[in-house]
């Protein structure tokens, strides 16, 4: 407040005039201050709504039962996404099954146990996991799994997905650990708990609202990642349900749907996109609205 | 319940445990970087220093340089800073300071919406929706404003393909601008109230409580959100990939199909086979990508004080 405190000086020399002036200078730039801050948030409401509104006229056309419940097909040949729409519930799955629970205690180790650099390099690092390119994740998993076992799989690409949910869980348990009261971990260390007990059921379970939010964040994240995919599932033009063997995945398949000449890939391009869309979207609607504005 | 002798033990195994986690955290970036370095080994060793230098990239005479790639990430990184952070900037300005607080949850919603969209639906948005857009409109109409006046003239030269850095750096603005606007609304609401209300009552407008008082507390948050939004920009790949155009070009002109490493790693994979010098160089290019990162990641840890705040708390 210096610099105003600095401009304020020769009104007292020059009485009401240059005050005036000077609070309308300042008013004009509040007001200025206020109307491009309007713009900067319409342009991201409008880019939101552009996106939805190019999202549902190309793809609702496509949604139909024979979407739902049928594989992907050679063009013409009436295909669906089923096999591609089952491939990322189970990837996702088993990516959260792998990646949450090391990420929780990655959490807690940071929040309760780490001190010095250690933690403050593990912390660095789960920083850098998570601004990580996901495709550098994918060609990670093709180097360390792909190649060794010679063929993609569905369990490759949960790998992959795992080690980018990996990264929000751990961030989203420390910072929800680190908001729990210390008087409520003296509250249990005082009943007599020992610590691992007072982590795990008084602020983990103060927590879990965070903790769920950034599980439920970290869902949404890998269910639309496509480029660590690519060289680790690679996709499946049949029915695929085993983990060993290269498995379909709705990103995937939109990637090579929306680039192809046929019309109908296009179309069932569009309709996974509107799919994946909507899902990751609720998602996160239901951790806004769910949990109320302090879950994330 | 457990009796006071195993009571140690559960807690020494407990906290083995999560450090077990956190070190295999650790050892998770490790192995990658290794990965990254050991698969692009043979592309060093082929080309040495020139691989850093030259923009060459010719699978036919197996000839690679990272140039090419190395420029577009940058340059439409920074396109997508430059665009996005004001805009994002602004955004949590309105959204924390001014709006009402029930339109400010509504509105706050659709941002963080718009940054929860996945990557590949930016990817085909931008390439139904952007490129015609650049194509027909942007680029003809600053073609015919500065296509006389030196210097930018160069930089709106080219014919109007739509893709090309400029669409890649926008599409990149609109996907990281309501990432940076979330972290920055987080930032500006958990500013104490005290020192808002101190601000305005010696007299000061909102603009000016923004400016000196919210900004100043908040100062490091901010840039580590916008360095955030950077490794994010440098490491797109799929709404880059649709619309950068695949050309492996240095050039002036914004509107030049280009490549950012990230899609150039993503379009020439299935055809580089295992062990091939190709698929060497496209790991050489992740491992610069990983740097790069690091390199951000880093700078914006100096800046932050190297995490003092979090520390202390």
């Amino acid at each position: 407040m210096t610099q105003l405190n600095d401009t304020t000086q020769p009104a007292v020399t020059d009485g009401w005039k240059v005050n005036s002036s000077l609070a309308m200078r300042r008013r004009l730039m509040d007001r200025l201050a206020t109307v491009l801050s309007l713009c900067a948030t319409a342009v991201a409401l409008i880019a939101l709504g552009s996106i939805l509104f190019t999202l549902i006229i190309r793809g609702a056309g496509g949604l139909s039962l024979i979407t739902f419940t049928h594989s992907t097909a050679s063009p013409g040949l009436n295909g669906g996404l089923a096999n591609a729409i089952v491939g990322s519930l189970i990837q996702t799955a088993a990516s959260i099954l792998i990646g949450a629970p090391i990420g929780m205690m990655c959490g807690i180790y940071l929040a309760d146990y780490g001190r010095g650099w250690m933690a403050s390099t593990t912390r660095f690092v789960s920083d850098m996991l998570l601004s990580a390119p996901s495709i550098l994740i994918g060609l990670f998993i093709y180097e360390l799994v792909v190649v060794p076992t010679g063929h993609f799989s569905g369990f490759a690409g949960s790998l992959a997905l795992a080690i980018l949910a990996l990264p929000i869980v751990v961030r989203t348990t420390e910072d929800m650990l680190r908001l729990v009261p210390v008087s409520l971990r003296e509250a249990g260390i005082g009943l007599g708990a020992s610590k691992w007990r007072v982590i795990l059921f008084i602020c983990l379970r103060a927590a879990r609202t965070g903790v769920l939010t950034g599980v439920l964040l970290a869902i949404a994240r890998v269910a639309g990642e496509t480029a660590p995919l690519l060289f680790t599932s690679l996709g499946n033009l049949d029915w695929s349900v085993s983990l060993a063997r290269p498995m379909a995945s709705l990103p995937v398949t939109i990637y090579q749907y929306a680039g192809s000449a046929f019309d109908d890939w296009v179309q069932l391009a569009w309709t996974g996109a509107l799919l994946v869309t909507v899902g990751v979207l609720l998602i996160n609607i239901l951790v806004r609205v769910g949990f109320g504005r302090k879950g994330a | 319940m457990l009796e006071a002798g195993s009571r140690l033990n559960g807690d020494s195994f407990f906290r083995w445990l999560v450090t077990a986690a956190g070190v295999g955290v650790l050892l998770l970036l490790g192995g990658i970087i290794l990965v990254m370095i050991g698969g692009g080994m043979k592309a060093f060793e082929t080309f040495g220093p020139s691989f850093f230098t030259t923009s060459v990239w010719n699978p036919v005479t197996q000839h690679f340089g990272a140039l090419a790639p190395v420029f577009g990430t940058i340059v439409t990184s920074l396109i997508g800073l430059v665009v996005a952070v004001p805009l994002a900037f602004g955004a949590s300005f309105w959204l924390t300071q001014m709006a009402p607080a029930r339109i400010s949850f509504a509105v706050g919603m659709a941002v963080q919406l718009l940054a929860a969209v996945p990557s590949i639906i930016f990817g085909m948005w931008g390439f139904f929706v952007i490129v015609p857009l650049i194509a027909r409109y942007v680029q003809p109409t600053l073609h015919h404003w500065f296509g006389h006046v030196p210097v930018i003239e160069a930089l709106v030269a080219g014919a109007p393909f739509g893709t090309g850095l400029m669409t890649g750096g926008l599409i990149l603005a609109v996907m990281i601008m309501p990432f940076v606007t979330a972290v920055m609304c987080d930032v500006f609401t958990s500013i104490p109230a005290v020192l808002k209300e101190s601000g305005f009552g010696l007299g000061a407008t909102r603009w000016e409580v923004m400016r000196n008082v919210i900004l100043p507390w908040s100062r490091s948050a901010v840039v580590g959100s916008v360095v955030l939004g950077m490794g994010r920009a440098m490491g797109e790949t799929m709404a880059v990939t649709f619309v950068i155009g695949n050309a492996n070009k240095i050039g002036w002109s914004l509107f030049a199909p280009g490549n950012t490493i990230a899609s150039l790693i993503a379009l020439e994979f299935p055809e580089s086979p295992a062990g091939s010098v190709k698929l060497s160089a496209l790991m050489a290019l992740g491992a610069i990508l990983m740097g790069l990162s690091f390199i951000a990641l880093a700078i914006s840890r100096v800046l932050l004080g190297v995490s003092g705040k979090k520390e202390g708390r």
